[in-house]
């Protein structure tokens, strides 16, 4: 503590922060504490999150009649490509780096991530790309080719907006590689002597699996993306059939990415969710091991399935097959871990507070949205239903009813250690109750919607529609209004919160074993494992305290825990668990 | 790096817990190396994806290259590809030179790599100017340029951080026998940029 942060505190005792606090100042500087970063990445993302749900509920209003009487079909068009854009680039992906870059070092006992300088310029380079992408809109030239941006109609549109389309994208792909990068080299390299692949909590498992697959797949895209700025800028004719040009080419570039993309923008939350139910049923994770080895079979699988996108593109009738079976496949790893989170829950000793709610809605939910996702692996099916509102329901069952309900379960659970406060659990239980209500009502009839042969991406649709879209713009609102609970309930918590201490939830993985907030290196020494992470009700385990201790030598110390002796048998073999 | 003093306390708990534990302030180890590899892996796919492209290209269209195409000369780039491979092989001198400690040999042969390197680059320009092809002419020629432009920056991003090195090893020991990243990473970006050509003549100017 330097001289005058002394005198500072002298003056004002009472403001003496805990250890980890932060001054506000630090969360908008080039901060290289992995811990500033995550929060910076899961604060900016949410704030993306609320811009694009404000688009969101612009396009619902112009379809809740079937005229286009509320924004020109232009505007539309750029709603809706820039709140996919923003909810995917800006809001899913970003709050999934903010977790891991939070929770990584954390849970495997390092003092920060093994790049640290890194991993500020990944996160500097999200808001710009946001700010680029929302000002595309203000300067009047936004891209409206929708998120896919596929030539020539990406061509043919407005040239300003699909060049800051493109260099939006690039940045945020670049963040997310570096992100990657360090990600893997912290998790091969990092871990505390005595922590095996198979003590790794299932969180880094998932995070591992997620930025291998980020790694191999968001390269293919930039090259998509260089080639189509090539065609934009420079008058080469890579997509454009005009010129002897192959637009299929970039259907396949992009989504060998964008559907690797699904699966990077689940997993994080898949080990969230493996995080959290542990921790609230009081019992141990069910099928460790299969659930880690499906993060990596989902992660291979993810990357040989991308032409299910294209079932209507020409592909020829083998190449269907082919990825017909390899995406019905995944539903293999999926469901093993759907069933093992169900195995953990029978039984248990369920908390239902906020976190587990969610957790649980994000179980239920993601079924619904595995469901379809089956449906659409059958060539036939999807020749359908291709670019109706079917696939617009499966894909916000997937990726709100999962990934964003995986991200509000996160937050409940980690609330207390980023914060060192407890988070209101009545107004988490209203936002969940808002957020299950608003998210069926919206997006469950579009199943209907779809089946009956609504296209999507219109702003003008036949009367015989105008009901169901009615029913989805007023559970859009809902939806809309969910959030603002959750909104003030952090800001107050945060703030005037009951303090948490340490480990709230009683759990057993490293990060709860130091302080809330974390202090910076995050442990006073190198933290010896005592038990796995998920020894809930094994013997000793459940006596309330955790018996992995930050420092064996200072357990009676101001930051420490207290803690029983451990079993040798066990804490001498830790390889045997 | 903090002194330590045995504690037999800790020693106890230490043995005790079955797992040894390292003192205070332990420096990491270096991870930079793994870190870069793990980049290029990534390098490596956007590479990939522009050579899945070219193919998909020469793939779908009857006529490849298009008619009307120039042919293209293989006497200069296949003299480039010979310097390039060679400047594999010498740069890998400048690493052996320097984990025997010899900063003079290190640099001759970093020195001569970077002038490799550069030779390179002018012959792609010389070709280029040569070309009876424009960017714009039709798709392989479209192809042409992106995809040796993109590996051309990509070896002038080399050359400048051989060039680099060059400049931080003047000042005496900052590289040594046990301290040469610069040099290590500066020579598997080298070699991974030639593995890249390889398959890149390959593809443009042999199948």
């Amino acid at each position: 503590m330097t001289q005058a942060q002394l005198q500072e505190t002298a003056n004002f005792p009472v403001l003496v922060p805990e250890p980890g606090e932060r001054h506000w100042r630090d969360y908008f500087s080039f901060n290289t504490d992995h811990k500033v970063i995550g929060l910076q990445y899961l604060v900016t993302s949410f704030i993306f999150y609320c811009i694009g749900g404000v688009m969101a509920d612009l396009v619902r209003t112009e379809l809740r009649t079937p005229e286009v009487d509320f924004v020109t079909p232009e505007v539309y068009n750029s709603l809706f490509t820039l709140h996919a854009t923003i909810m995917i680039f800006l809001w899913i992906l970003p709050a999934g780096a903010g977790f891991a870059n939070y929770l990584i070092p954390l849970m495997i006992g390092a003092k920060d991530m093994a790049f640290p300088r890194l991993n500020a310029v990944a996160f500097w380079m999200v808001p710009p790309a946001g700010l680029l992408l929302i000002a595309s809109l203000v300067v009047g030239d936004a891209p409206d080719a929708g998120w896919t941006s596929y030539p020539p109609l990406s061509l043919v549109t407005g040239q300003v907006g699909e060049g800051i389309w493109i260099i939006s994208l690039l940045l945020l792909g670049t963040s997310s590689i570096l992100g990657s990068i360090n990600f893997l080299v912290t998790l091969l390299k990092m871990r505390i002597p005595g922590m095996g692949f198979h003590q790794m909590p299932l969180f880094c498992w998932a995070m591992f699996s997620t930025s291998a697959l980020v790694l191999l797949s968001t390269p293919v895209l930039a090259a998509g993306l260089i080639l189509l700025s090539f065609d934009l800028i420079a008058g080469t004719t890579f997509f454009n059939p005009t010129g002897g040009g192959d637009p299929v080419v970039y259907q396949h570039m992009f989504w060998f990415y964008s559907h690797p993309a699904v699966y990077i923008m689940i997993l994080p939350f898949f080990g969230a969710i493996s995080e959290v139910i542990p921790v609230h049923s009081r019992k141990p994770i069910f099928g460790y091991k299969a659930i880690a080895y499906s993060s990596l079979a989902i992660s291979f699988l993810g990357l040989i399935v991308w032409a299910h996108h294209m079932f209507t593109s020409g592909v020829p009738g083998w190449l269907r097959m082919f990825f017909m079976i390899t995406t019905m496949i995944i539903a293999v790893p999926t469901g093993i871990k759907i069933f093992s989170w169900l195995a953990t829950m029978w039984g248990g000793k369920i908390q239902f507070n906020s976190a587990m709610l969610f957790a649980m809605g994000f179980v239920g939910t993601f079924v619904i949205g595995g469901i379809s996702g089956v449906m659409l692996a059958a060539v036939p099916f999807d020749i359908h239903v291709h670019d109706t509102y079917f696939v617009v329901a499966h894909l916000h069952y997937v990726l709100f009813g999962g990934s964003v309900l995986g991200i509000f379960a996160a937050i409940y659970h980690w609330f207390p250690k980023m914060t060192g406060r407890m988070i209101n659990e009545f107004w988490g239980q209203v936002h969940f109750a808002l957020t299950i209500i608003g998210l069926n009502m919206t997006f469950l009839p579009m199943h209907k919607l779809g089946l009956m042969g609504m296209n999507r991406r219109v702003a003008q649709y036949d009367p015989k529609f105008a009901l169901i879209n009615e029913i989805c713009t007023y559970g859009s609102y809902i939806l809309a209004v969910s959030t603002i609970p959750f909104i003030i309930n952090v800001i107050w918590s945060w703030l005037y919160g009951k303090k948490a201490g340490n480990n709230p939830w009683r759990a057993l993985t490293l990060e709860w074993m130091t302080t809330s907030p974390p202090a910076i290196e995050n442990f006073e020494g190198i933290p010896v494992l005592a038990t796995g992470p998920y020894d809930y009700g094994l013997e000793k385990a459940d006596e309330g305290v955790p018996l992995s201790d930050p420092d064996p030598v200072l357990s009676g110390g101001p930051n420490s825990v207290l803690r029983a002796e451990p079993d040798p048998a066990v804490a001498a073999n830790p390889e045997d668990r | 790096m903090q002194s330590q003093t045995i504690d037999p306390a800790k020693t106890e708990l230490n043995h005790h817990h079955g797992v040894e534990a390292v003192g205070h302030h332990e420096a990491h180890p270096d991870h930079r190396l793994f870190g870069l590899f793990v980049f290029l892996i990534a390098e490596g796919m956007i590479f990939l994806g522009l050579f899945g492209a070219y193919l998909a290209f020469r793939s779908t269209l009857p006529v490849w290259p298009p008619a009307g195409t120039p042919e293209l000369e293989l006497l200069l780039p296949g003299v480039n590809t010979v310097n390039l491979i060679a400047s594999s092989f010498v740069m890998h001198n400048a690493d052996t030179a320097i984990k025997k400690n010899d900063t003079r040999g290190m640099r001759t042969w970093l020195a001569i790599t970077a002038a490799m390197g550069a030779i390179f680059l002018c012959g792609q320009v010389y070709e280029y100017t040569h070309l009876e092809f424009g960017l714009t002419t039709n798709l392989f020629a479209s192809a042409f340029y992106v995809l040796t432009g993109f590996h051309g920056l990509h070896v002038t991003i080399g050359v400048l951080a051989i060039v680099a090195v060059l400049w931080r090893s003047r000042k005496k020991g900052h590289y040594s026998s046990e301290k040469h990243f610069g040099i290590e990473a500066a020579e598997i970006y080298w070699h991974f940029v030639d593995v890249i050509w390889i398959i890149l003549f390959g593809l443009l100017y042999l199948l």
